[in-house]
């Protein structure tokens, strides 16, 4: 049975431009902190791909640090800039956002529970967007050391709105962080204009391979390292450079920043479709967050079917061949009722009624098609297992 | 048929799984998460993630969808909570028949029929054959595995979508069958404690759930004090080890726990044929086929999972079931389930309410018994 994928937010196909890359740069000897000239050529595979993400994005080289993925990149920029600017006395409450994915939340909670740190979380409307007039009110009080906020959610696709984040907190000189795991690729990222302290970037959700990420941060902010070792990646993030990893993690960069537009455009229009198609067979279904337009990602769709069981749904599609997601899942497998949709003041039943369709490359109207075709009726039985 | 087979991640259900699978039928494994209690506070299986994960590569290896269902609130409310409430009320449940009952074989049977599977497979030891008026459960083929005692809470109903792959085969001969398949729980020790309690220290559990206060062991004949206990829950009835009494009986014999007044705190201890029960009588009978009659029934009755059955006469009156004993068991006490047998078949079950010991004047259980009726 050929699959139908709706999972692309969880993790996306390896681009064959980026298995490519790897093969490449991996069968390369050499350490690229080595000083010989095996060293120095492995050396200058892995400044090729700083330089051409860089490109992509639109910052300095220097500022881009890589990493083992978006929660490593996530927990460098919180505890390492907490860190930093609560020493001697600084500022110790943090500002994030309820909704924040477990990387940014945990490492927050961490501070909170074991390093003193105060945190506020942001309030979010009932599409799970931030309230920027309650920052710029934290703001103004004054003494924070750090705001946190993602550029998109995971889970139901929100897009915060960064720029307007970004510049309330240059204007209070406090640093600002996002993590653009989930939006890059999908939507252009104008790093340029936006002025953030530091934006964590995975390769995986755009078709590099997993294990690999980076932290665009500002050469200038001062960060105290989590790991210490060998002091690679500007005394910042130590462990040795894997230039197979971050040149295939470039080259997956380049292909999503050279097509972000009119792939937006494509998932924008699969989005719609599916969308329609879903209220269309089954009525009582229910979107959650933004209406498919600028505020949502393009790829991203998240239905309430009250009554079912969205672990009961899930099971039920995948054996009819397609994959899906409830949102969140725990280390035992067990499904959780999302934080975030509970966040946005949904009822416990209706978050634990949830699905996730996520879109990307090769994902087709047929599938969405498809998916109509078995979805009426997985509900009904969903709904009846969630009754008994 | 498209079967949900229950995986606890041992070596039971996962031969179990494999036989359904050569059966022919379409399996899907499924992994009970029932407790969340680990130090971290996790969610996790019954009993540890190490378990979840086992049952997870048995599903790989025999090329089956796996998922895991939390039943963690309906364990805690219909298990758990049933558990303490049970003891607190001064009766003895047996968590595990109960977790048979309103768990595997009712909400995951549920559920899966209602996904549209048609029946549960399970690694227990019983076998369910074709009678001339339905499906019964019988016995297992080994004696020391037999689990029809703690199934014996199912109804014909249930039975009728249940598997028991296990039963007409021997414990060892399904170990060596997990090891020719390479399953990786071949060598799995088998689990013998409650799954919430995994260090086996019930007293200890119900200590520090309900709380302990040491209080006095008395002669059951003259009341004398004669040793103290740490709690009412620390003791069970029928127990002789572990009490330390000081004053020795006066006839030098070995003395026993034959009443708990949970109330009062005090503990009885006396002679052994004080525990001697020749009449049991259960409330909410569950009939694992026809139920019985007013008309008094040749049965052999079973009053504990390892206990040895006993022959006796079932009759059913004012909807509940009374059982006479040709021999005597010992040391019953109020909660535990009377499973009834005819030969190797299961004929139905009830909740011990009352007992009638050696002198009939003396229903040590009064105070307890006759609940609601």
């Amino acid at each position: 049975m050929t699959r139908i994928y709706l999972d692309h937010a969880a993790t996306t196909h390896l681009r064959p431009e980026a298995a490519q890359a790897w093969i490449v740069a991996g069968q390369h000897v050499g350490n690229a902190s080595s000083l010989h000239t095996s060293g120095r050529s492995a050396r200058r595979i892995v400044e090729q791909a700083r330089e051409s993400i860089a490109e992509d994005l639109g910052v300095r080289p220097s500022a881009v640090i890589f990493t083992a993925g978006g929660t490593e990149s996530n927990n460098l920029a919180i505890k390492g800039i907490f860190w930093a600017r609560s020493a001697d006395g600084g500022p110790r409450h943090i500002v994030t956002s309820a909704i924040e994915h477990h990387a940014v939340l945990d490492p927050v909670l961490w501070l909170r529970d074991h390093q003193d740190a105060e945190i506020t979380f942001l309030d979010v409307d009932s599409t799970g967007k931030v309230s920027v007039d309650q920052l710029r009110s934290l703001l103004q009080a004054g003494d924070i050391a750090l705001v946190s906020i993602m550029w998109a959610n995971n889970e139901i696709g929100t897009i915060q709105p960064v720029q307007e984040i970004s510049a309330l907190c240059q204007e209070f000189g406090v640093p600002f962080h996002t993590d653009a795991v989930q939006a890059f690729g999908q939507i252009n990222l104008d790093l340029v204009g936006l002025k953030a302290t530091a934006v964590t970037l995975s390769s995986h959700k755009i078709g590099g391979p997993v294990g690999v990420g980076a932290l665009i941060i500002d050469p200038h902010e001062k960060v105290v390292p989590v790991t210490h070792g060998g002091g690679q990646e500007r005394e910042i993030r130590s462990g040795t450079l894997d230039p197979a990893s971050v040149s295939a993690f470039a080259a997956a960069s380049r292909l999503v920043t050279l097509s972000v537009d009119a792939h937006a455009q494509e998932m924008r229009d699969i989005q719609q479709y599916l969308v329609s198609s879903v209220e269309a067979c089954v009525p009582e279904a229910r979107l959650n967050g933004p209406a498919p337009g600028v505020a949502r990602l393009p790829n991203n769709i998240h239905f309430s079917f009250p009554g079912c069981e969205g672990d009961s749904l899930l099971m039920l599609l995948d054996a009819a061949g397609i994959d899906c997601s409830t949102g969140s899942a725990c280390t035992a497998g067990i499904p959780e009722p999302s934080h975030v949709l509970l966040a946005m003041g949904v009822d416990q039943k209706i978050a634990r009624a949830s699905l996730r369709f996520s879109l990307g490359r090769g994902s087709s109207k047929e599938d969405v098609d498809h998916l109509v075709t078995v979805l009426p009726n997985a509900v009904e039985r969903a709904v009846r297992a969630g009754s008994v | 048929m498209r079967i949900i087979s229950a995986m606890s991640g041992g070596v039971d259900s996962s031969v179990a799984t494999a036989r359904m699978i050569d059966q022919g039928h379409e399996v899907v494994g499924v992994h009970l998460a029932l407790s969340r209690t680990d130090s971290n506070g996790k969610s996790r299986g019954c009993c540890t993630l190490d378990d979840a994960r086992d049952a997870r590569r048995v599903a790989d290896k025999l090329g089956i969808p796996f998922y895991v269902w939390d039943f963690s609130s309906q364990f805690a409310e219909s298990v758990m909570k049933n558990f303490l409430d049970e003891y607190s009320a001064g009766r003895t449940p047996n968590p595990c028949l109960r977790c048979n009952e309103k768990i595997k074989f009712s909400a995951v049977l549920d559920r899966a029929l209602a996904l549209g599977f048609d029946a549960v497979a399970t690694g227990h030891y019983a076998q369910i054959k074709n009678g001339p008026h339905g499906i019964e459960m019988h016995r297992a083929i080994d004696p020391l595995k037999d689990q029809s005692y703690v199934l014996g809470v199912l109804t014909q109903e249930q039975l009728e979508h249940s598997f028991f792959p296990l039963g007409g085969d021997h414990k060892p001969a399904i170990r060596a069958e997990a090891e020719a398949r390479g399953l990786i729980t071949a060598k799995k020790p088998d689990s013998h404690d409650i799954c919430f309690i995994p260090d086996g220290d019930t007293a200890g559990f119900l200590v520090n759930k309900l709380g302990g206060s040491p209080g006095a062991i008395r002669d059951v004949s003259s009341g004398e004090i004669i040793g103290e206990h740490s709690g009412t829950f620390t003791v069970t009835i029928g127990q002789r080890r572990g009490l330390n009494l000081k004053i020795p009986a006066e006839d030098g014999k070995p003395r026993y726990v034959v009443n708990v007044d949970r109330e009062s705190g005090d503990v009885f201890v006396g002679a052994p044929e004080l525990l001697d029960v020749f009449r049991i009588i259960g409330i909410d009978p569950i009939w694992a086929g026809p139920p019985l009659t007013a008309e008094p029934q040749e049965v052999m009755a079973q009053v504990r999972a390892h206990a040895e059955p006993v022959p006796g006469f079932a009759c059913v009156q004012d909807s509940r079931m009374h059982v006479s004993l040709v021999e005597p068991v010992r040391g019953l006490a109020p909660g535990q389930a009377v499973v009834i047998y005819s030969g190797t078949r299961v004929l139905g079950s009830a909740t011990i309410v009352a007992t009638d010991r050696v002198n009939p004047e003396n229903y040590i259980f009064s105070d307890h018994i006759f609940v609601g009726g």
